[in-house]
């Protein structure tokens, strides 16, 4: 995003860089230069803040800006972290909804910020944002991820194919593959895993997501190791924590039918038993 | 794993709720009833127990229960034993039938409706005794 595209002269030493602000900018649908045609309009951005070297306590910053129709709520925290604070700590990296770094609380749902426009939210109020629930906070978005992935690690998320090891590729038929194709979608972004109320109040959980990667490979046919990932989950932390809120089927920016994944393993586990 | 219930403080301006749909409310809803229910059961053996201390004093107790205001408190009763009961059987569905998750709004739905059928019928006949005498 080029919002700024014409300030390119470099200021003169001691005059301070000229900052945009929504006073200074032509508001409302004038398609003026760059923006040509695109609607634009003033939000305001209100940020759940925890800066620990300053103060143990967190509280809610807020920032007025114009944006334009096309852009995200990323780019609004760009534009404050680029145009206004750059103290304003968020994970991001591809910004394309693949990488999965900047999932956070959005209007009080887990959401990516690169996948939610702005114009899809209620502007009238303030866009709230906040950090993702259950996992420790270390700075204003950003939060400790080390127990989300060590959950995920638990589940042995690789192929376990022993024996017998083919001289060509593991045929796997059409309809075995699309057993557990919505489960391959993951990107680990943690919105289901921290929109499920049992594992905010109990981080022993396995949560959302190391259950959806552990179907992906529970019903892959290629797999052998299946029997030992429902073990692991066939645990009083594992999918029977489960209260079946969908918060997580919410979330999730996949669309991955993340309760129906789960209630799966649930079933597998029993037919196994019986 | 390691715990990852810390949170940072909130004090100042507290986080918003976290804004979940019918299922996540569902939830609390099972939570709450169960939690009503489990109370009623203590004062519930509480009472059957006062045939041991005395006749007379279980029939105070049970004079006690045809007060209006105890009829009251057992339409809430029966609303909260209700919605557990129906709301038990849909986590069942949902857990167990291949289309429940698919169906699980819909489901809501069904135990919603079930549920405030079932109340006003026991409302009526309940509350016309408790009210109107005998």
């Amino acid at each position: 995003m080029s919002h700024a595209a014409n300030e390119t002269a470099a200021p003169a030493a001691g005059t301070p860089v000229a900052e945009e602000t929504s006073d200074t900018r032509p508001a409302d649908q004038s398609s003026q230069g760059g923006a040509g045609g695109i609607e634009s309009f003033d939000i305001v951005l209100k940020v759940r803040r925890y800066l620990p070297e300053a103060s143990e306590e967190s509280y809610w910053d807020e920032w007025r800006l114009t944006m334009y129709g096309t852009d995200r709520v990323l780019d609004a925290l760009h534009k404050v972290k680029w145009d206004h604070d750059g103290t304003l700590s968020f994970r991001r990296s591809c910004a394309h909804g693949i990488c999965g770094s900047d999932a956070m609380r959005i209007n009080g749902r887990n959401r990516l910020a690169c996948k939610t426009l702005l114009k899809d939210l209620d502007l009238s109020k303030p866009i709230v944002v906040e950090p993702i629930k259950g996992l420790p906070v270390e700075k204003d978005l950003i939060v400790d991820m080390d127990p989300f992935f060590q959950s995920y690690r638990e589940v042995m998320p690789f192929l376990v194919a022993k024996g017998q090891e083919p001289t060509t590729e593991r045929y796997q038929s059409q309809a075995d593959r699309a057993r557990y194709d919505d489960t391959t979608k993951c990107i680990l972004c943690a919105a289901c895993t921290s929109s499920c109320p049992v594992f905010w109040t109990d981080g022993q959980y396995f949560g959302p997501a190391a259950i959806v990667n552990a179907h992906r490979f529970i019903f892959d046919s290629r797999d052998d190791a299946g029997d030992m990932r429902l073990e692991i989950l066939n645990d009083k932390e594992g999918v029977w924590r489960c209260r079946t809120t969908f918060n997580c089927t919410d979330a999730c920016p996949r669309g991955i039918q993340v309760t129906q994944a789960i209630a799966e393993v649930k079933q597998a586990i029993l037919a196994r038993t019986f | 794993m390691s715990s990852a219930t810390a949170q940072a403080p909130a004090k100042n301006g507290r986080g918003t709720l976290y804004r979940g749909h019918g299922g996540m409310w569902s939830w609390v809803g099972h939570r709450v009833t169960g939690v009503v229910i489990f109370f009623y059961l203590l004062v519930h053996v509480l009472d059957t127990a006062m045939v041991r201390v005395s006749p007379e004093a279980y029939d105070a107790v049970m004079e006690s229960y045809k007060t209006w205001y105890f009829a009251l408190g057992e339409t809430a009763l029966v609303a909260a034993v209700l919605f557990h009961a129906l709301n038990g059987l849909r986590i069942i569905l949902v857990d167990f039938w291949k289309g429940g998750t698919r169906h699980h709004k819909t489901l809501l739905w069904v135990v919603l409706a079930l549920w405030a059928v079932l109340l006003i019928g026991f409302s009526v006949r309940h509350l016309t005794l408790a009210f109107g005498g005998h």
